[in-house]
């Protein structure tokens, strides 16, 4: 069942016309007739998680936005989208622009915002563009501006384009962004619901939450509730990148398995050439990398599922999180060493800075990964990265320490053989790789 | 601090139509929260002036925000996007992060390196080609790649890099 991309086929749908024809903006006439605190519970009962990867009830996080007397509100839809392995909410703005202003339109009607923002990582330059233009087609077709089919309610949605920075996803320190600013996390609280832009209350939310707010609001909070399994309701999008036949964008069920996700051939389609799948990193880069035998089943041997519940089944010793959606799959040639080496590297570049077990440890796990890499590594340099990232993890203002830390050790927790085999084998790690590792006889998994 | 009056007489100055456009950029945000607009007036100056940011052009965007100088190079020297150092007309960012990575974007780093004879971070001679090796940009399902001006090319191989040098090098390539 599509919720999102059911229409993403037709011919034009990036227009209005045809975008109208097949029901588009049924959801914005349907909500200015409802009250906005009748949104808002539509939305809490849909059990609607925030899609960016946090998995937060979307519903909650609007209750919790102030409503001082006489101070404007914002809504700012995060488009910010940087984590490596994903590439859905690009998807949906390039494809479907007008199902993201249809539910900010929504959105902002039930917060009570009458400007609104939409955050666009810089590096998505010709995006802006499209938005810009579906902006105007809702413009011109009285769904934006002043008095929006005639209910009294103006709002005006605007485009803003960072500048190449992950942490702008980050909520505050895209708030910071958008003020002009230098990406820097603020601390909390106050929270972007007292405190956010402008020192104005706020709601942030990403491209892909704000656009279910469309089915959402068509077919009843309750009815959307239903769909999925447990508290995974509706659909997600996936990004499916890395060693895929079919990689891309799918809008997939939540009861779907692992397994059929990457082998059915009316998904992933299997790994290219015949090759055994290694390793798969299900969330976008900073959720754990888990081993094949704990991607398809979860450590109690039961069958694992493409939902929020199912893949942190085991928590980090022995399951992963679903995260954003970017799924990147490694097959059995890959480098796990390598592959983390170069997730430290992205994140050692995009620390903002501010806190120095982030600022230093993220530079610090790099370099120790490379040397461990290239050859020059030694046994204790992989407890030494054990202990680094345990000390970034949960000393730091926002997230990113976390985001950097745990790939490293799910990489040894899961890996530590392939590790010590760099160390001992320096010239055959330059010219061939690990292969599968021996996950039979997996060490003893440290402790957390 | 400078002032639109005093900047007036310098040589960094935008066209009528960019200041027109950030004239309806900063009218985007709420009265006296015009420092807002920083960014994507960052963005229109570095299209304008070559690619970069010099310190001139700094001052300039600061005076036309009516903010200290400080305030941009502190955000011009955070953002990736932003060059603080000139680079070449055609500016090669290729994605290096995990997925890419996964399928080959060594290869294709190597492959520029040897044809176009730089490292990465250096330009070319004839200052048409700059090689940037970049971060995860978003088009993991799509890789290897490259952002090129405002677009991306991606799913590269060796010969695909060979078009598109041979493309730049025919003034053929389209960045905006």
């Amino acid at each position: 069942m599509k919720l999102l991309l059911e229409n993403a086929h037709i011919e034009g749908i990036r227009y209005y016309d045809a975008y109208r024809k097949h029901g588009g903006y049924r959801s914005v006439e349907k909500a200015l007739k409802m009250t906005p605190d009748e949104i808002v519970d539509e939305v809490k009962k849909s059990g609607l998680r925030g899609r960016g990867g946090a998995g937060f009830p979307t519903g909650l996080k609007w209750s919790f936005l102030a409503k001082p007397e006489g101070v404007p509100r914002h809504l700012v839809c995060n488009a910010d989208e940087s984590e490596p392995g994903t590439f859905k909410d690009r998807y949906l703005m390039e494809f479907l622009p007008h199902l993201l202003i249809e539910g900010l339109i929504v959105s902002s009607f039930a917060l009570g915002s009458n400007a609104t923002y939409i955050y666009i990582r810089g590096e998505y330059a010709w995006i802006p563009d499209i938005l810009e233009r579906a902006i105007q087609e809702a413009k011109n077709n009285g769904f934006l501006g002043k008095n929006i089919l005639g209910t009294g309610f103006d709002l005006e949605i605007y485009v803003h384009r960072g500048a190449g920075a992950y942490i702008c996803g980050e909520e505050t320190a895209l708030i910071e962004s958008l003020e002009g600013k230098r990406g820097n996390p603020r601390i909390k609280p106050p929270f972007p619901a007292v405190q956010g832009v402008w020192m104005r209350p706020t709601v942030v939310n990403n491209v892909e939450t704000l656009a279910a707010i469309v089915p959402i609001i068509n077919m009843g909070g309750e009815a959307y509730g239903n769909i999925g399994v447990g508290k995974s309701t509706g659909t997600k999008l996936i990004s499916a990148c890395g060693n895929l036949n079919k990689p891309g964008v799918y809008e997939i069920p939540f009861d779907l398995s692992v397994e059929d996700f990457i082998y059915s051939d009316e998904w992933c389609g299997g790994i290219p050439n015949g090759k055994r799948l290694k390793a798969c990193i299900p969330g976008g880069s900073s959720v754990p990398i888990v081993p094949a035998n704990l991607l398809t089943k979860t450590a109690k041997g039961e069958t694992r599922y493409m939902n929020y519940e199912s893949l942190s089944d085991g928590g980090f010793q022995t399951g992963t999180m679903l995260g954003s959606g970017g799924f990147i799959v490694l097959d059995e040639d890959q480098c796990v060493v390598k592959h983390t080496m170069t997730l430290a590297h992205f994140y050692m570049h995009e620390s903002c800075g501010q806190c120095s077990p982030c600022r230093e440890g993220t530079g610090w796990m790099w370099r120790i990964l490379k040397n461990i890499e290239y050859g020059k590594g030694k046994m204790e340099d992989i407890d030494l990265l054990w202990d680094v990232q345990r000390r970034i993890e949960g000393n730091t203002i926002c997230p990113l320490g976390d985001a950097a830390a745990w790939p490293v050790a799910a990489a040894i927790r899961h890996f530590r053989d392939e590790f010590e085999w760099h160390v001992l084998n320096p010239d055959e790690a330059q010219v061939r790789n690990y292969g599968l590792a021996h996950y039979a006889d997996r060490r003893e998994i440290p402790a957390l | 601090m400078e002032t639109i009056e005093n900047m007036a007489n310098t040589e960094v100055q935008f066209s009528e139509q960019a200041l027109n456009k950030v004239k309806e950029i900063i009218h985007r945000y709420p009265e006296g929260k015009q420092k807002s607009a920083l960014i994507p007036i960052l963005h229109l100056a570095q299209d304008q002036f070559g690619g970069w940011l010099d310190v001139p052009v700094m001052d300039y965007v600061a005076g036309l925000l009516q903010i200290k100088p400080i305030e941009v190079y502190e955000v011009a020297t955070f953002y990736t996007m932003f060059n603080t150092k000139p680079v070449g007309k055609y500016v090669f960012e290729v994605c290096k992060t995990g997925p890419c990575m996964l399928n080959g974007s060594d290869d294709i780093i190597k492959y520029i390196e040897e044809k176009l004879g730089i490292k990465p971070g250096e330009t070319t001679a004839d200052g048409l080609f700059t090689l940037k090796p970049a971060e995860c940009l978003g088009a993991c399902g799509y890789a290897p790649m490259m952002q090129l001006g405002k677009f991306y090319k991606e799913h590269l191989t060796r010969e695909k890099v060979d078009q598109i040098i041979e493309q730049c090098r025919a003034g053929k390539m389209e960045l905006n």
